[in-house]
């Protein structure tokens, strides 16, 4: 196996160093080290390979918006090198049939490990608890179960849920929506939305639920992982639940870091997502609940979706957006660069929570002799305008099309094998 | 102007251009001319994605009486039932060389998509988005309302406008708080709580559930359709309670100043949000404003296509 | 056409020159039109309906009795209404007892490439039909584009197409005066 020198990378907020990767872990840290292949790291940061909770593969049922292959490659492309397979495909993922399969595909695309998440319920419909205990003891062995994209609303239901699943140390990880308080919902609610005449997503039907279930969690016990939060009340809740010692983890997505609901105002679907973009206090809640921890992870919520989806009026269109590709980006404008975070908790938030989260042994480790070669060499000096037809993910629905973002990746290793180099794909 | 996507597009000087020029086509009309020749070669689009037989006749009439060719596209019987998408929808329409599409659709902010995605070059005319916007029917009332209180010149400056009725569903609503307060005049909405937009706070205009308080003042009462089906989902108990508590009856019209006049967009749910004797009274100006319209709708297309190509 | 900056060009005919020409016009009607029964003026926005509202004044004092006047926009039948972006329309009046079988003259400030009394035609034409229609202008510069001429010119100015009339006149310009303008 070739071995490759990385020179003078920084790691996190250190100092420059080479690192020496073979043989599929890190074999060496230190100055004036050599190898195979050497890859120029001045200036670069290098952080534990990135660790997506929460991707959208599409794979089997929507292989026109992306399949296991294309949605591997955009992840490496972005640094990754593990993501979390969400259930809303079609067939769901709500067998151990179907888990297998995706997980499978993953090994063959072998970019990223491949970590199916299962349904919480039958086809997603809210009403019966999917083989969770079979998915769990599968060849995927999946420890994460969502309905994403629906919530489990009834609250006897998601009380079983988060009881069975201690039983293989699963989470069930809420997407947390009140469906009768969102019903047609289009955006954000708030001066905007009544002023645009779309109907309001009010953020109470998303705090509402997690309210519910962290009191839910706390009774039963279980660990509650919350998908994509996006209000200022939920980082309250979180925080308060945290405070009463609540086994609750979060999540925040990169466009809800980004974005406020004023964008809506062009009409464009590339920004109807859900839950949807939110006001500026919002924005700016979530990214300090990032910082200080309450939020635990970052998770992309990419969701490709195929042009006519998106290519529509408003209320057509789709819920969605791609974000494997810019999250590190996004993430280094809004909290790096912004003084927020440093290197160290991106990578915690990024890889090392993520990886505990979804319980992925050989992900998100530190960087260090002995450790699995899962890395990503960034460069923050570089930016590049993002051209929604160069992406490589096979979907084009990303809402940053247009807006330059700062910094690139450089490199991706995964497995000590590099599927990014010179910032081009190498597979 | 290049389109009319929602009365905020216009300026105090562009919405008293297109009530004068309205002023001037109607007189053309009042003389006896039948056609005038302006858009002569010009084609108009009419995309109805929703039924609305009304708004589509005034339109119609507004572009055959300037001489414009028209092609009616209704989403019934048409391709757009059968799945065609907006966009291939407007491609089409290009491809068959439209100057202007005037459109009708249920989503709202389906004209912004139609103007700014760039699959057609020509003007769009919003007739009237999903719970959004219906701009030339707040031009309609704005013209109407001139005629009654300022003698059919200027502006509306002090002029006092209550919309009553079903707000949050209404792209009537939307339109006329942001026209009138172009021109100057002041806007109170009155609804149930229910039916008030979320930050509603936010907009320029006095907001109250309290319909009695609101007539003395009033130059103007604007009465919305509320739609019987609402009651379903809760915004209000019953239509009784909705009619004793908001609609128009001859007793709360009696309690209007002398000069004041009463309004209605139509469709009109008589005995709902308007009692049939004020309906037909001679306050209301319900059938003039239909008739204001055509004269209005007329202006707008004459101001988009009248002209050189706007940028 | 109000000057916001110093006026350029010379003055061919000031306020009383105007109005000589205004009194000659009218007798010169009332003369050609045996006493100005029937007649009906129709001026052409914006400068051209003013003066048929001072030539009608005057055909009535010289016949003691009421002219009809009214005004005719021509905007909307422009044959270069695509060369500039939609123009204002301008007020249209048609005097009570309408134009059919009326003595019609129409009236303007200029005459010049007579694409304007084209328009106006097709304009009056919409009205009714008169039994006759004859054009009386204040100022004719020449350059005619259409086979157009005028009944009664109030004065004939050779001009250069370089050149420019700008007819002012107190209703819209606080001042009445003809100049002449040099094209920058």
């Amino acid at each position: 196996m070739t071995s490759y020198v990385i020179k003078d990378v920084t790691i996190l907020d250190g100092k420059p160093t080479d690192i020496v990767v073979k043989d599929g872990v890190i074999a060496q840290i230190g100055s004036g080290l050599t190898a195979d292949q050497t890859v120029d790291g001045s200036g670069c940061i290098a952080l534990p390979g990135l660790v997506d909770l929460h991707t959208h593969l599409r794979e089997p049922g929507r292989e026109d918006a992306e399949t296991v292959l294309s949605g591997s490659r955009a992840a490496a492309m972005g640094g990754f090198t593990a993501v979390h397979a969400m259930a809303n495909t079609n067939p769901v993922a709500d067998t151990a049939g179907v888990v297998e399969q995706v997980w499978r595909l993953g090994q063959e695309a072998g970019l990223v490990d491949v970590r199916p998440v299962g349904a919480v319920t039958m086809g997603l419909e809210g009403t019966a608890l999917a083989e969770l205990g079979a998915m769990a003891d599968s060849a995927a062995a999946v420890r994460v179960f969502s309905d994403d994209g629906k919530c489990v609303h009834d609250a006897a239901l998601m009380r079983r849920a988060l009881e069975y699943v201690k039983a293989f140390d699963g989470v069930v990880a809420q997407h947390a929506q009140e469906p009768r308080l969102t019903e047609g919902a289009q955006m954000n609610e708030g001066v905007i939305s009544g002023k645009l005449g779309l109907a309001g997503w009010p953020a109470v039907a998303e705090e509402a639920i997690i309210a519910r279930d962290v009191l839910l969690a706390h009774h039963v016990g279980s660990r509650l992982h919350v998908c994509h939060l996006s209000t200022a009340g939920s980082v309250e809740i979180i925080r308060w639940a945290k405070s009463r010692g609540i086994n609750v983890t979060a999540e925040v997505t990169p466009h809800h870091l980004y974005f406020t609901d004023e964008v809506v105002e062009s009409y464009d679907p590339i920004y109807k997502v859900n839950p949807p973009l939110r006001t500026k206090a919002d924005v700016e809640a979530v990214r300090a609940g990032l910082a200080d921890g309450t939020i635990n992870i970052v998770a992309t919520d990419h969701a490709p979706h195929p042009s006519e989806d998106k290519e529509c009026e408003w209320t057509a269109a789709a819920f969605g957006m791609t974000g494997l590709e810019s999250a590190l980006s996004v993430v280094y404008e809004t909290m790096v660069q912004t003084g927020l975070m440093n290197w160290a908790a991106v990578a915690d938030r990024m890889s090392v929570s993520p990886a505990q989260i979804g319980r992925v042994s050989t992900q998100g480790q530190p960087i260090e002799v002995g450790s699995p070669a899962n890395l990503v060499i960034f460069d923050p000096r570089a930016s590049q305008e993002v051209d929604a037809r160069k992406t490589v993910s096979a979907s084009r629905n990303t809402p940053y099309a247009g807006r330059t973002l700062p910094g690139k990746v450089v490199a991706t290793f995964y497995r000590g094998k590099p599927t990014v180099l010179n910032g081009e794909l190498n597979a | 102007m290049k389109h009319l996507l929602s009365a905020a597009d216009l300026s105090y000087e562009e919405a008293i251009l297109v009530l004068d020029t309205a002023k001037q086509l109607a007189a053309a009309t009042e003389h006896g001319v039948g056609k005038l020749p302006p858009l002569r070669g010009r084609t108009v689009v009419n995309l109805f994605y929703e039924d609305s037989t009304r708004t589509r006749i005034s339109f119609e009439a507004a572009a055959k009486r300037l001489s414009a060719d028209v092609i009616n596209f209704s989403a019934k019987g048409s391709s757009v039932s059968k799945g065609e998408s907006l966009k291939d929808t407007a491609l089409t329409l290009e491809a068959m060389g439209a100057d202007a599409v005037v459109i009708r659709h249920n989503s709202s902010g389906a004209p912004h998509r139609l103007a700014n995605a760039g699959w057609i070059s020509g003007g769009v005319v919003n007739a009237g988005d999903g719970t959004h916007e219906h701009p030339t029917q707040a031009l309609l009332d704005a013209y109407t309302l001139r005629n009654h209180l300022r003698n059919g010149e200027g502006d509306l400056k002090g002029v006092n406008v209550t919309i009553v009725g079903d707000v949050l569903h209404s792209r009537v609503a939307r339109s006329n708080v942001l026209l009138l307060n172009t021109l100057g005049a002041k806007v109170r909405l009155v609804a149930p709580p229910t039916l008030l937009p979320y930050g509603v706070e936010d907009w320029d205009c006095e907001v109250s559930y309290d319909f009695d308080a609101s007539l003395e003042g009033s130059d103007a009462v604007m009465m919305l359709r509320v739609q019987r089906e609402r009651m379903n989902a809760a915004y209000f108990p019953n239509a009784h309670e909705y009619s004793s508590r908001y609609g128009l009856s001859v007793t709360r019209m009696n309690r209007l100043s002398e000069s004041a006049v009463v309004m209605h967009p139509g469709p009109m749910n008589r005995g709902m949000e308007i009692s049939a004797d004020v309906a037909d009274s001679q306050r209301s100006v319900i059938v003039e404003q239909v008739a204001n319209g055509v004269s209005v709708r007329m202006a707008v297309l004459y101001l988009i296509l009248g002209g050189s190509e706007s940028k | 056409m109000t000057h916001d900056f110093e006026p350029q060009g010379h003055v061919v005919l000031d306020s009383s020159d105007i109005s000589r020409a205004l009194t000659r016009l009218a007798h010169e009607i009332v003369e050609r039109t045996h006493g100005a029964t029937n007649l009906t003026l129709m001026g052409i926005p914006t400068r051209g309906a003013s003066l048929a509202t001072r030539l009608g004044e005057k055909i009535s004092q010289i016949q003691s009795s009421l002219v009809s006047v009214g005004a005719i926009d021509i905007t909307m039948y422009r044959d270069d209404l695509r060369s500039r972006p939609a123009r204002a329309l301008l007020p249209t009046t048609i005097p009570p007892e309408g134009i059919e079988g009326r003595l019609v003259i129409l009236v303007d400030d200029v005459l010049f490439s007579g694409r304007t009394i084209r328009a106006a035609l097709d304009a009056l034409s919409e009205h009714g039909r008169p039994e006759l229609v004859q054009l009386a202008v204040l100022v004719d510069r020449g350059h005619r584009e259409l086979p157009i001429r005028a009944d009664y010119v109030g004065k004939n100015l050779p001009t250069s197409r370089s050149e420019k009339i700008q007819v002012n006149l107190i209703e819209h310009d606080g001042v009445d005066e003809v100049r002449i303008e040099r094209e920058s």
